[in-house]
């Protein structure tokens, strides 16, 4: 059997996992083994998605221990051979409205940070620039609307062509590369089917539909690689099309730019007309 | 009278006057392929939905055992993997848990508990059961072809012809077809049985719950299939014959279908638990020896959830590029049911609460199920709020809350009213000692398997995935042991079923003893072939 060959392998790991979790604290931006929370944020607006989750978790978590504690109880004090004879009460109106009226009040203690939190996730009013992000069957292709038609295709490294360290399923011939610091606006598209771009320790996501543009923002606060995945069914290959954004200084990113596209205008393949891509440029943008 | 039920019975003695001979039984093929009796299809459908559940179930363990390990050798072509994960779903949606709650146990025991002789249309009975085989295999066609790989939701572009173009994905959606006429008819019964042959007395507001949660439930299918069947009617369309709802390259929309889907979807998910509320009512208060606490405030918390159930369905596609305000409204939407919920919740706690408890089979099940139940609940509250969604959207989170809620909540009240009915049903008890075998180790089994989800959602793996970064590997290899024991259950479970029809005891009318209210336990067990040939009176 696979599985019992197998089992000495997956205790290993499991003893790995446990270890690196004591100090896996050098990779804040990528899933973590054992990890029972939300990837730490890297910016502000993952930072207010894990407050408001935190919020959120506590008030759940102490419903559920209060209703497991009234079920123990009523098993405990209420059960045949302590209570052998029931009582007849069904009604008691004051209670129908206690417990009808406070849940009410706690959704409205959730509500009103939701609100606040949706509007905020939304989109920026004033970014600093954009991203055109289009999905492909099974790769991403980042266009840099401001730098001309500069797009860079980006595909998942295979296994076989791994190096040494680099995480499996996770890693990206070419990187999305952004400056910190910067309000991003992120413009997603497909060209075939509904893909999702996610990107957990961004705090963004948004799906990639063909034929509407839907517009959602992010920021980077420090240098680093983020990764994510796609996380929208799109066929054969949905597990093969991951995201990894790099974020570099402005200096950086301002040389990164032109080395970009230098190599486009002599290697063609790196460039790409996005209206082309994406259908008419007039469309609407969806928020 | 029943008479119309005789209308294919074999020419045998007493037919044509059947007052004298209530239990005279037709020869197989008469009973079985052209039943009109309503505990007839009631069996075939539960039969059925035993049938679908366990082809689901081991489609879920090839899952789980794909997933045991980042890099699983079980399924390796993608598309493989997208047909199972299609058809688990549609499986276990269609072809178990609507089956066994609303075919199944609806058939059985709405009749029973109004004190009807029969259902108002016993024909139409029978075909809306006999559509489902054929749509079954279809379903199985379409994964046997490899050819339906969109997921449950089949969300076009993936669905349609350039990206699924074989014909095994028209399987599938005609497959979905003949299923919604099915649920159409059986829901069109149920609500003209329940307005009209309820025995004289029974008023409305003295109406047994389940029957309640069945007659919302029946509302709820027929307002929002006939909008699944427009919604596949249009990709097939776009499939095979060259329109273009869907495609954005003929003036269509993608979104479109995700609107249409998730209006028929949405209310999808409380029509597959709105009957199993009904179920576990009569479990707590029998075994509780109470009456239900706040009846009326039960009854009108089942209506506010159909009611609301239908404005909430964009809370699932929070992320496809709907304006703000829309999902800020639908947020709010999605929030309000938490308080109908939880009317639920604590009526079946005061309902408890000062009775005298009997830890008998199927009120673990249903302790079992307030518990799952509440977890998947406040889940809910989680991704109902679409700023937390923009993280857990499409997540393991989701999964885990779904499943906490269908596959641990209405599954639990299957299983609960399995172990509450059987012994009326068949006239034979189940075995005590099994029953809470299969009870303990299924409770433990799914609460491995989705418990551990939470936390691989919340760190950001994506559903749907049959392969996945190795960070993940811990949380899915407790998940897929889980699964492995969920399945131990499942055979626990086929057993309880061997020993029970084999058993010799005969049960007695009313076995629960006094805590049993309702009707049905009022006739034999198992009833009569004909029930109510005289009409109770309710005071």
């Amino acid at each position: 059997m696979q599985l019992l060959r197998r089992l000495p392998a997956a205790l290993t790991l499991l003893l790995a996992a446990a270890i690196m979790l004591a100090g896996a604290d050098a990779l804040a931006n990528v899933p973590k083994p054992w990890e029972m929370g939300m990837q730490p944020a890297a910016n502000e607006l993952k930072a207010r998605i894990i407050d408001l989750h935190n919020l959120v978790l506590i008030i759940i978590t102490l419903i559920t221990i209060f209703v497991g504690a009234l079920l123990v109880w009523v098993m405990v004090r209420y059960n045949a051979t302590r209570n052998p004879v029931p009582s007849t009460t069904s009604h008691n109106t004051t209670i129908e409205v206690l417990w009808t009226v406070i849940p009410v009040l706690i959704l409205v203690v959730i509500a009103i940070p939701s609100f606040r939190l949706v509007y905020y996730l939304d989109h920026t009013p004033d970014p600093d620039m954009t991203i055109k992000v289009t999905a492909h069957q099974w790769y991403w292709e980042y266009g840099y609307p401001e730098a001309g038609e500069l797009a860079i295709e980006s595909r998942m490294i295979r296994d076989e062509d791994l190096k040494p360290g680099q995480l499996r399923l996770l890693e990206v011939d070419n990187q999305l590369v952004v400056p910190v610091g910067k309000k991003i606006r992120i413009l997603t598209n497909s060209v075939d089917v509904i893909h999702s771009f996610f990107i957990p320790s961004l705090g963004v996501q948004r799906y990639a539909i063909p034929g509407r543009t839907i517009e959602t923002w992010m920021t980077v606060d420090k240098p680093g690689v983020y990764y994510g995945q796609c996380n929208q069914i799109c066929g054969v290959d949905h597990s093969r099309m991951p995201i990894a954004v790099k974020a570099v200084t402005q200096d950086e990113y301002k040389a990164w730019l032109g080395q970009a596209k230098k190599a486009a205008l002599t290697d063609p393949s790196q460039r790409r007309v996005l209206a082309d891509a994406t259908g008419s440029t007039g469309q609407a943008i969806q928020r | 009278m029943a008479a119309t039920t005789h209308d294919h019975a074999p020419h045998g003695h007493a037919h044509g006057h059947d007052d004298h001979h209530h239990d005279h039984k037709p020869g197989f093929v008469a009973r079985w392929l052209f039943s009109t009796n309503h505990k007839d299809i009631g069996t075939l459908y539960l039969i059925f939905a035993v049938i679908g559940g366990l082809v689901g179930g081991v489609l879920s363990i090839f899952m789980r055992m794909q997933l045991q390990f980042p890099g699983g050798t079980v399924i390796t072509s993608g598309q493989t993997w997208n047909n199972v994960i299609t058809a688990h779903g549609l499986l276990m949606i269609f072809f178990s848990v609507m089956p066994a709650l609303i075919g199944g146990f609806g058939n059985w025991f709405i009749p029973l508990m109004i004190g009807a002789p029969d259902m108002a249309f016993p024909r139409l009975n029978n075909i809306s059961f006999w559509l489902l085989p054929p749509a079954f295999v279809m379903i199985i066609i379409g994964l046997i072809m490899n050819e339906s790989g969109s997921g449950w939701t089949l969300y076009p572009p993936l669905s349609n012809q350039t990206y699924e173009p074989g014909m095994g994905m028209d399987f599938t959606l005609f497959a979905l077809h003949l299923a919604g006429v099915s649920s159409l008819l059986g829901s069109m019964n149920f609500i003209t049985t329940i307005f009209n042959m309820r025995a004289p007395g029974m008023t409305l507001h003295k109406m047994p719950l389940f029957i309640w949660a069945s007659l919302v439930t029946a509302f709820l299918l027929v307002l929002s299939v006939p909008v699944l069947a427009g919604a596949i009617t249009m990709l097939i369309c776009d499939r095979n014959f060259g329109t273009a709802f869907f495609d954005p390259a003929g003036g269509g929309d993608p979104v479109l279908f995700q609107h249409l889907f998730w209006f028929f979807g949405h209310p999808e998910v409380y029509i597959m638990i709105l009957p199993g509320f009904g179920v576990i009512s009569h479990v707590i208060s029998t075994f509780s020896r109470k009456p239900i606490f706040g009846y009326l405030g039960m009854v009108y918390a089942m209506v506010a959830i159909g009611v609301v159930g239908f404005v909430v369905w964009a809370h699932h596609m929070y992320l496809s590029g709907m304006d703000v305000d829309t999902r800020a409204y639908f947020m709010a939407a999605t929030l309000v049911i938490a308080v109908p919920t939880g009317v639920k919740i604590f009526s079946w706690i005061a309902t408890m609460w000062g009775g005298s408890i009997e830890f008998k089979t199927p009120m673990l099940w249903a302790l079992g199920f307030l518990f799952v139940f509440t977890i998947g609940g406040v889940t809910g509250v989680v991704c109902a709020n679409a700023g937390i969604d923009q993280m857990i959207h499409n997540t393991y989170y989701v999964i885990a809350h779904f499943h906490y809620v269908l596959s641990l909540g209405a599954v639990f009240s299957i299983f609960c009213g399995f172990y509450y009915w059987i012994g009326k049903m068949s006239g034979r008890q189940y075995p005590e000692f099994w029953g809470r075998v299969h009870f303990w180790l299924t409770f433990i089994g799914v609460n491995l398997v989705f418990f551990p989800q939470h936390f691989l959602g919340l760190s950001g793996m994506p559903r749907r995935y049959p392969d996945y970064p190795q960070a993940f590997a811990g949380w899915n290899y407790v998940s897929s042991i889980g699964s492995y024991i969920s399945g131990i259950a499942m055979l626990v479970f086929l057993y309880v079923c061997y020993r029970t029809f084999t058993s010799k005891e005969q049960v007695a009318d009313n076995y629960w003893g006094e805590g049993a209210t309702t009707l049905e336990w009022t006739q034999t067990s198992p009833p009569a072939f004909h029930s109510f040939t005289e009409l109770p009176r309710i005071k």
